[in-house]
């Protein structure tokens, strides 16, 4: 059976100076929907680029990518991207960032009064909409990226990308966003493919882990799949031993490559 | 990839282009501390810091116009030409008062002209109520303030025409690294040009191309204007290209992912993040415009500042000098109230309210 988001045999190599990088090399996943999948790894293993092939950003070398029975060749509000460091449009408000998006997808199948309406309610779902007249500059962190969730969850996207979405964010602020990402999952049974640095996140999140190999030419290394039940709490999950399993299996694996990478280099 | 190897001359001209906005918001704690510290140093006279601050700076300028004046006046003094000795401030400080009962008279000169023609009409009217009775314009010489107005006109008219070509064609250059590889070596080749090479070639085309009975515009005008544009074209290319071509990765990658048609990509993302350095451009060819103008109309005869230190400088009178150096002095204030204009409608303009501008 065909899966939702079928990621097959994807390769890319980019040009460079010094001749061709082969950054990824024959990465295969199948992805249900409604699942919230990480990917984690080493620093310059190939997350980002996946994710970008994903979103359309990047064209793979070989193999492709199948999302609902379609093929992905180019950006498209289907495949919404959270980045890292927010990218909101400084010179609009916190409205008109989301307005922004929301006018261009459904240009012509919402008027104007539920394109409105679908914004505030976007807004008011990451919690922020008492700060929509906000410029970004007057908002906090965790509030600009809970923007940049609220543009793309208001695109309606088949898959949520997230590019290290709370790398830049303190712990405190941390957990709050992985809570409301949470409650936003299990509200909307959005499918996610997030991008992490963070075990605990990581386990806390997913359905399913996706472990990547060092790269050159890295690829997926070992797929871990987390079955807590949800809702989780993070509390409760602390002293859980199968949370703890998890948790230990995601390092163990991150620390052995790090000894082969560690001992290939001296 | 390609912003990552991004051509060496364009990198230069962005950082040329960026000191000119450099921002510095530098309060000087240490004063401030040290008025709190010994509030004796100022209490007797009771001003506030920030007054004295003001105070400072004005005073420090006014005593170096002041040696500046003098030492001017001094040397002034001891240069003897052709036309009498060197002006000295005061001899063009009295020069300026001249040149205002100058203007006076020429007014009256014209109220006076009018009046005369319309009680020599009324009469004709009078003695023959079918006279065809005719109005002609005063034709008296232009007064200095006429002039002005004359070279603000072109300016504006050469700078405007610029900034047509400039602005698109930066963006264009800005947006397609292929298209910036085939005009860059254009740009770069024709950005030295001194405005008084193009005036010949200018002179030569606008009498053969600007034909018609009744023109709107002199054909001084158009040359001048035209070389105005042609040489106050480049600083906005230049930094029109730099803005657009800077634009940050995330928020390009934002609009592919949203699939923004790309005139809206370029309202709402390329032009707001590119204003700062478009300003910044503008700026620029205002002041090479203002600058270039001068020159223009002394060649081309347009009856304005130009000209008038051409026609000064030939009519050799004793006053010749003091006449110029006013129109020197005026030609500086105008360039300052233009750029000091520019800033204005960039604070206006920009969506970035919290960068100092200057």
């Amino acid at each position: 059976m065909q899966a939702y988001l079928e990621i097959s045999k994807v390769g890319i190599e980019f040009n460079t100076e010094s001749g061709k990088f082969r950054a990824l090399q024959d990465v295969n996943l199948k992805i249900d929907q409604g699942e919230f999948i990480s990917l984690i790894g080493h620093s310059g293993c190939g997350k980002s680029t996946v994710l970008n092939i994903l979103a359309g950003l990047y064209q793979a070398t070989e193999g492709g990518i199948i999302l609902d029975g379609k093929e992905v060749n180019a950006p498209s509000p289907d495949r919404a991207v959270v980045f890292q460091n927010h990218a909101l449009l400084p010179w609009l408000s916190v409205y008109e960032n989301v307005e922004l998006a929301v006018k261009q997808v459904f240009k012509g199948h919402k008027t104007r009064a539920e394109m409105r309406e679908w914004i505030d309610y976007n807004l008011a779902l990451v919690h922020i909409e008492h700060a929509k007249d906000k410029r970004p500059h007057e908002i906090s962190g965790g509030m600009k990226q809970r923007v940049g969730i609220a543009r793309c969850l208001a695109m309606q996207p088949k898959v949520l990308l997230m590019d290290e979405p709370f790398g830049a964010l303190d712990a405190l602020t941390r957990a709050h966003l992985q809570d409301s990402l949470m409650e936003i999952h299990a509200d909307l049974g959005t499918t996610v493919v997030m991008i992490t640095h963070d075990v605990d996140e990581a386990v806390l999140l997913s359905d399913r882990i996706v472990m990547m190999s060092n790269g050159p030419a890295a690829s997926v290394g070992e797929i871990l799949a987390i079955t807590l039940p949800r809702p989780r709490s993070r509390l409760a999950l602390a002293e859980d031993p199968d949370f703890v399993h998890a948790r230990q299996q995601v390092l163990q694996f991150l620390y052995d490559k790090h000894k082969f990478t560690g001992a290939a280099a001296a | 990839m390609s912003s990552l190897v991004l051509n060496p001359i364009r990198s230069d001209v962005g950082e040329a282009a960026m000191t000119d906005t450099i921002d510095s918001t530098q309060t000087k704690p240490a004063e401030q501390e040290s008025a709190a510290l010994a509030p004796w140093r100022y209490s007797a006279w009771s001003i506030p810091p920030a007054a004295r601050r003001i105070l400072r700076g004005t005073s420090l300028s006014v005593i170096g116009i002041l040696l500046f004046m003098l030492l001017w006046q001094a040397t002034a003094n001891n240069i003897d030409t052709s036309l009498g000795k060197f002006p000295g401030p005061i001899q063009v400080i009295s020069q300026v008062q001249n040149m205002a009962d100058e203007y006076q008279r020429e007014q009256q000169r014209r109220v006076d002209f009018y009046a005369r023609q319309q009680t020599r009409n009324d009469e004709l009217l009078r003695s023959d109520p079918g006279a065809e009775v005719r109005i002609r314009p005063y034709t008296g010489r232009p007064t200095f303030l006429n002039q002005i107005l004359i070279s603000l006109v072109t300016v504006a008219f050469g700078f405007a025409l610029a900034m047509l070509v400039a602005i698109p064609l930066g963006i264009v250059c800005g947006l397609s690294e292929t298209l910036y590889n085939a005009v860059n070596p254009l740009i770069q080749l024709f950005k030295p040009v001194s405005p008084l090479a193009w005036l010949p070639l200018v002179t030569m085309l606008v009498s053969a191309l600007y034909v018609s009975d009744d023109p709107l515009f002199e054909k001084s005008f158009v040359t001048s204007a035209i070389t105005v544009a042609l040489c106050c074209l480049w600083p906005t290319v230049i930094n029109t290209t730099v803005g657009v071509a800077s634009v940050d990765k995330d928020l390009i990658n934002v609009s592919r992912v949203i699939c923004l048609p790309t005139h809206v990509h370029i309202r709402k993302i390329v032009l707001p993040s590119a204003i700062p350095l478009i300003f910044t451009g503008m700026r620029l060819s205002l002041a090479t415009g203002w600058m270039v103008l001068i020159a223009a109309e002394m060649l081309a005869q347009n009856p304005g500042l130009g000209k008038f230190i051409w026609d000064e400088f030939q009519n050799g009178s004793s006053d010749s000098l003091s006449r110029i150096m006013v129109a020197v002095i005026v030609i500086g204030f105008i360039g300052l109230i233009l750029d000091k204009l520019m800033l204005t409608v960039q604070r206006y303009i920009s969506w970035d309210k919290q960068t100092v501008l200057r």
